[in-house]
Parts: structure tokens; C-alpha cells; sequence
């Protein structure tokens, strides 16, 4: 069975990418921003 | 397949916009489940959404990205990067197809009878240039005095935004109507101008302008999941094509950047089993060994 690892290797980098994020604090940033009306995605700001 | 997957495309909306408490209280949904960016794009400010869109997020990563560094807040976004990495690295340019709202609404407006027009292939590469423009570049390029962008793509351009937040929210909040100026008509014109060509086109959004199709479709040929075109099979009668909700010839190109992996060529057009998928090479190697 010849399976393609290129596809795991990618997995385990955006992996660790979003374990730094959730570990930077980043989801608590994401979560500020779309808890507040946009006003610039509605178009009036 | 076909209802298969419009059963869960409506589910799928339906879980991305399921706050329906806004009628009542006139405001967007403020819970906890905001921090987990959706997989296809649905705006955030959307009344009903109950998810963050990826890309809003991105941008605003990237608008604050100068500032941060000189307050010493290192957020570069690799949360959502690291989101959409992982979900393209496993299923590629899928969730276009089977989860994205957007494109489910592109979907149905195309069934309106008219007469059809393809999307020329060249066009539809302007998709990257927005990505890289409006998504990374100019949020983190063009600031304000006090090192803040703005989020481009949202504010200039997604027609997603106006359809589900903009008007949505102006109808819950008349005393927004103040605010409405050359900004929103501008959006509100690409948003009928979109509405008119998802009638004539297959998903003419997706295929010319979406940054996040375009980030997913990177991904497409070192994805998990894969198409596979036997060739030996295929007598090229175009039924893939004529069936294909992005205007992908597959007989051309087994992964190409457009194809949204929805399965219709496989499932519901080709005649000849010239169409199958794999899992990292596994399906393939089963397809080879069944075939000798």
C-alpha cells in the first residue's frame, strides 16, 4: 500500500499553527471581534 | 448523493445561522461558540450566526497585526490559519460544496431558469489576487496613525456580508439607517450584481472572488481526500462538465483548483467509472488492485 504522507505532514503543521494560536490566546481575540456588530462586513463603516 | 448533500448543506446552514433569538432581542448572538471559525463563509454579523467567518477573522488579525507588535501582542492569526491549513490538508476545497452557506445560496439561485453562461478560466483566477490584496496585504499595509488597517475584503467588497448582516441588521435596527451612505450602496450594488450572475453562472462568487475557496483550493492536490480521473475510462462526453456545480473539467485535471469535491461527477454523471476519489493514496492503490 503506497500511502502519501505529504497530506500528514501538512496536517501536523497547521496542527501545531492552531495549537499556538489557542495558546497565544487568539481565540479569545476572535471572539471579541465577532461578538461586536461589524459595521464595515454590513457596509456602513 | 444529490439530496444527500443538499440535506446537509441545509444543515449546515442551518447549524452556521441557528441563533433565532434575534428577532426578539435585536441583537447578534454574543456566546461562547463565536471563538470557533466555521468552515465556509458566513458572515459574523449575521444576526442568526452563531459561528466567527474565517476570513473576517483573519483580516482583523492581520489589520491589528502592526500594532500588536509594537504593544508587544504577538497575534498573528495562526489560530485561523492553523484552522483552515487542517481543514484543507484534509479534505481540500470540500467544504465549498457541502458546508459553505454561500455557496449553497448560489446553488439555488442558479436553478433559476435563464439561459447559462460559462465563467471564462482566466477569470477565475482573480480569486488569489483578492486573497492576497484584500485579505493579507492591504489590512496590514494601509493603516491608520495609529497602526490600525481595516478589514478590506468585508468593508469593500463581500457581497456575503450585505446580504446576510447588512440588511438583515438595518432592518433590525432602523437606527442604523443614519449611517448608510456611499459605502453601502457600493456593496449593495456587487451584491445585486452577484445575485444577478449567480443566475446565469455557476457560482460565479466562488469561482471568481472567494479568498477562502482560493486558500482551500492550495490544497486540493495534497489534500487527503483526492480526486481520480481513470483516463483509460473515460470517452470525455462531458457529462462531468455539464453537471458540475463549478464548471470543472475533470478529464482535465483530476484536483484542479475549482473542483469542490461535491461528488456529482462521480455519483451522478459520469457512466463509465472514470471518476473515483482516495484517502492519501489508499483508494487509489485499492482502485490499481482491483483493476488488474
Amino acid at each position: 500500500m503506497n500511502v502519501n504522507k505529504t497530506p500528514f505532514v501538512l496536517i501536523t503543521l497547521f496542527l501545531i499553527l492552531l495549537l499556538l494560536g489557542i495558546n497565544s490566546g487568539e481565540v479569545a481575540v476572535v471572539l471579541e471581534k465577532a461578538t461586536k456588530i461589524c459595521l464595515s462586513c454590513m457596509g456602513i463603516g | 448523493m444529490g439530496s444527500l448533500r443538499r440535506w446537509i448543506q441545509t444543515v449546515a446552514t442551518f447549524l452556521s445561522n441557528a441563533y433565532w433569538l434575534f428577532p426578539f432581542n435585536r441583537n447578534i448572538y454574543q456566546g461562547n461558540l463565536k471563538s470557533i471559525c466555521v468552515p465556509g463563509l458566513n458572515c459574523y454579523s449575521c444576526p442568526a450566526a452563531t459561528g466567527a467567518c474565517p476570513l473576517g477573522s483573519l483580516q482583523h488579525f492581520m489589520a491589528g497585526l502592526r500594532a500588536g507588535l509594537k504593544t508587544g501582542q504577538h497575534h498573528f492569526g495562526v489560530y485561523v490559519i492553523g484552522f483552515l491549513g487542517l481543514t484543507g490538508s484534509l479534505v481540500g476545497r470540500m467544504p465549498c460544496a457541502w458546508v459553505c452557506p454561500f455557496g449553497f445560496f448560489q446553488e439555488l439561485m442558479n436553478k433559476i431558469p435563464s439561459r447559462k453562461f460559462d465563467i471564462p478560466k482566466y477569470v477565475t483566477y482573480a480569486k488569489y489576487l483578492f486573497l492576497g490584496l484584500f485579505i493579507f496585504i492591504l489590512p496590514f499595509w494601509v493603516v491608520d496613525e495609529f497602526g490600525y488597517g481595516i478589514t478590506w475584503f468585508c468593508k469593500f467588497v463581500c457581497p456575503a456580508g450585505t446580504l446576510e448582516a447588512g440588511i438583515p441588521m438595518l432592518l433590525l435596527k432602523p437606527e442604523l439607517k443614519g449611517l448608510v451612505g456611499l459605502l453601502f450602496y457600493n456593496k449593495l450594488a456587487i451584491l445585486i450584481i452577484f445575485l444577478g450572475w449567480m443566475v446565469v453562472s455557476r457560482r460565479p462568487f466562488c469561482r471568481v472572488v472567494c479568498p477562502l475557496g482560493a486558500i482551500y483550493s492550495l490544497f486540493n492536490k495534497h489534500s487527503v481526500f483526492r480526486m481520480i480521473h481513470d483516463a483509460d475510462k473515460c470517452t470525455r462526453c462531458k457529462s462531468c462538465y455539464q453537471n458540475c456545480p463549478m464548471g470543472v473539467k475533470i478529464y482535465e485535471g483530476a484536483n484542479q483548483l475549482d473542483c469542490i469535491r461535491c461528488l456529482k461527477c462521480m455519483q451522478e454523471s459520469c457512466k463509465f467509472d472514470a471518476i473515483s476519489y482516495e484517502l492519501a493514496g489508499v483508494g487509489k492503490a485499492v482502485e490499481t488492485a482491483r483493476d488488474h
